[in-house]
């Protein structure tokens, strides 16, 4: 390409994104999506999620009435993980009430406790849980390690034998795991269905059809649409971390200048999903459908809320498809753990990747629209 | 400028899936003419125009437009060429400043000449006073001067307006086809397609399509004299009456209705169109004015596109129109 032209092109390059850039200030709605949707998640999910249990509310019925079983409720107690709300006179009622969903939880202590603790065969106590709640289910499974310590005798606990340290987060706060990776959720929401929108309208509003009759090339019309929008990006990104600062005092240890160079190919990787997006669909509900349709296994599967490593393989490998993945494992790299972005080069790569296929795709799906 | 034609098209053909748009269409359209394209919806207008402008690509055939061949140079065509939509397609949450400022970015219009050229359209098509406005707001008639003025912006040497009227009123009608010989004074090139009969008069030349294919061409005035048909008015207001009996005679070929009158057209063979016509009427015990008279182009489009078949077709556009 000459000079001239390769100029004439960034001309025309820079005018569709002004013009981007004009009706996303334009439209307050879209505007107060770039700024409303991070701040809101923010808030919910920070506040609201929390994988640290504690209180869960349980009944005890103790027909035992010695003073280990009260010594055992008192340790029970002493985790903080359950707290004794009533006493029950029969496993029956303890039942009922968990069924109503008063009690979370239910210890059960039988009259032969005594004897039964000392008989490693049997189990000393019956822990009943309410199973439709599996947070609540597992924590209170986790009690059950304290088992071979009180059949040993309440009065000398055992040492344990493995100390559980937790590296990074010490105090085990759910927010300094999901802030950073919130950047990555908000992204994938914002940016996937924005760009998938606004070139589903223009074409919905034939404006698309005016623009093919024009000078302006196709990768001229992608990029310039797309440009306004890594600037958007950017800007929640900032924003997350800002507020995750403030309010939840969410560390960043590593480099800043990583995190946003991680972030730059997250957005570049989502904004091609969206323009792949825009390429499969006619309408703006559709595009707005199909975005949704991406969001949801992006949260599941891509290790934000439940570990990667507790997945079925299927669903590792579906999430290896999916960019949030790659780029949680990024975010939490960099974030928590001050590790350099060169020492990722796996999940960075497969970011890169997934940009390039979609680009590819999309480049292909939108030469075709224009005839 | 040239002497060659802005547009030749050879067997230009389009189809979709089974359904054939535009069936080898032939044309020849001179410069600084105003050319029309008169047909009823689903007549392949607009695929031809889109064809023509390197929208679509032709499944058959070729046309060069400008000298460029569509079919492989469109890119370079498009610098000199103007196209309006059907529909409003600039950006309706942008100014009308800003709409005109992104399409002079676009065409690459040199930044010294842009302020001035957008401001001599804006005088020109009498938005001065509304640039700040956003584009949404306009009036039907305000949005299709911005459109012209959009398209010709970049002074094209050629401008395809498909439908451009249908959205605007009369008043508004009249202004823009002033403003379009304004333009083809200064040598520009229009090809319109409308289906409104008194736009078509208005035209240089016109081609009659129908079912993709061109049914009758040339200057208005002559397609109205060489009408095949006699044209014979009657005036009654028993209308259906006179329908029904003039449905019965064979060298009836259609029958269409303006307002209490009815136009009958014949074949060319009938020695006396009025009297054949007056004779069946009266067995029928209808009484009407009855006269022999000169086709307008109504009756040319009727006896083009097929007659009596389309009658009902015809009757809706005569609505619309009154």
């Amino acid at each position: 390409m000459s000079s001239p032209a390769l100029l004439q092109s960034i001309h025309r390059l820079r005018a569709v994104a002004t013009k981007e850039f004009r009706q996303l200030t334009r439209d307050r709605l879209t505007f107060g999506m770039v700024v409303g949707i991070p701040l809101l998640q923010i808030l919910i999910f920070g506040y609201s999620i929390n994988f640290d249990v504690r209180d869960i509310s349980a009944g005890v019925v103790d027909h035992a009435k010695t003073s280990a079983s009260r010594a055992l409720v008192a340790d029970l107690q002493a985790t903080q993980v359950i707290r004794v709300t009533e006493y029950l006179g029969s496993p029956t009622e303890l039942e009922e009430r968990i069924d109503s969903g008063a009690l979370s939880a239910g210890i059960y202590i039988p009259p032969d406790f005594e004897r039964r603790r000392l008989d490693p065969a049997r189990s000393a106590v019956q822990v009943l849980v309410d199973g439709s709640e599996p947070t609540i289910e597992g924590v209170v499974r986790g009690l059950n390690s304290m088992r071979s310590t009180l059949r040993v005798g309440l009065g000398a606990p055992m040492p344990s034998f493995i100390e559980v340290r937790t590296l990074y987060n010490p105090e085990k706060r759910t927010a300094v795991q999901i802030v950073p990776a919130l950047i990555g959720v908000i992204l994938t929401m914002t940016m996937v269905v924005f760009t998938a929108v606004a070139i589903v309208r223009e074409r919905e509003r034939g404006n698309l059809e005016l623009l093919i009759t024009t000078p302006v090339r196709s990768a001229e019309l992608m990029i310039g649409k797309l440009a306004p929008y890594v600037v958007v990006g950017l800007i929640q990104t900032t924003l997350i971390l800002l507020v995750g600062k403030w309010l939840f005092d969410v560390p960043i240890v590593g480099s800043l200048l990583d995190l946003y160079l991680a972030s730059g190919v997250f957005i570049a990787a989502s904004l091609m999903l969206g323009l792949l997006i825009s390429t499969l669909v006619q309408t703006q509900f559709q595009a707005i459908q199909l975005s949704l349709f991406t969001l949801l296994p992006s949260i599941l599967l891509s290790g934000f809320m439940f570990p990667f490593d507790g997945m079925p393989r299927a669903a590792q490998l579906i999430a290896q498809v999916i960019p949030l993945t790659h780029f949680v494992e990024l975010l939490r790299g960099i974030v928590l753990r001050g590790a350099p972005l060169a020492s990722m080069p796996v999940p960075l790569a497969k970011l890169g990747i997934f940009f390039a296929v979609a680009l590819a795709l999309a480049a292909m799906r939108f030469r075709k629209r224009l005839d | 400028m040239n002497g060659e034609p802005a547009i030749t098209a050879r067997g230009l053909t389009r189809q979709f899936g089974r359904l054939t748009a535009v069936d080898r269409i032939d044309l020849t359209i001179p410069r600084a003419q105003i050319y029309g394209f008169l047909g009823p919806n689903g007549s392949g207008k607009s695929t031809t125009i889109r064809m023509l402008c390197g929208l679509l690509r032709p499944t058959a055939g070729a046309a060069v437009v400008l000298g460029f061949d569509v079919a492989h140079e469109a890119e370079r065509l498009r610098e000199k060429l103007g196209y309006m939509t059907q529909r409003f397609s600039l950006w309706e949450d942008l100014t009308v400043l800003e709409n005109l400022q992104f399409i002079a970015d676009i065409y690459g219009l040199e930044r010294s000449s842009r302020t001035q050229r957008i401001r001599a359209k804006l005088t020109e098509f009498r938005l001065l006073d509304r640039t700040a406005q956003r584009a949404g707001t306009l009036s039907g008639g305000q949005k299709q001067r911005l459109a012209l003025a959009a398209a010709t912006l970049h002074e094209p040497e050629l401008l395809l307006l498909d439908e451009p009227t249908s959205a605007v009123d009369p008043q508004s009608r009249r202004d823009f086809w002033e403003s379009l010989f304004h333009l083809v004074n200064q040598g520009t090139t229009i090809l319109v397609s409308t289906h409104y009969m008194d736009e078509a008069e208005r035209c240089h030349r016109l081609a009659i399509l129908d079912e993709g294919r061109i049914v009758a061409e040339g200057p208005p005035k002559t397609l109205m004299a060489d009408i095949d048909a006699a044209v014979v008015e009657i005036e009654t207001i028993a209308t259906e009456a006179a329908r029904a009996a003039l449905a019965q005679v064979a060298e009836i070929v259609s029958i269409a209705q303006l307002g209490t009158r009815l136009h009958a057209l014949l074949a060319r063979s009938v020695a006396d169109p009025a009297l054949t016509v007056r004779d069946a009427l009266a067995r029928a015990h209808v009484t009407a004015a009855v006269e022999h008279t000169t086709a307008s182009l109504e009756d040319v489009f009727v006896a083009a596109t097929g007659g009596g078949r389309d009658e009902r077709r015809v009757d809706a556009r005569l609505r619309s129109r009154a």
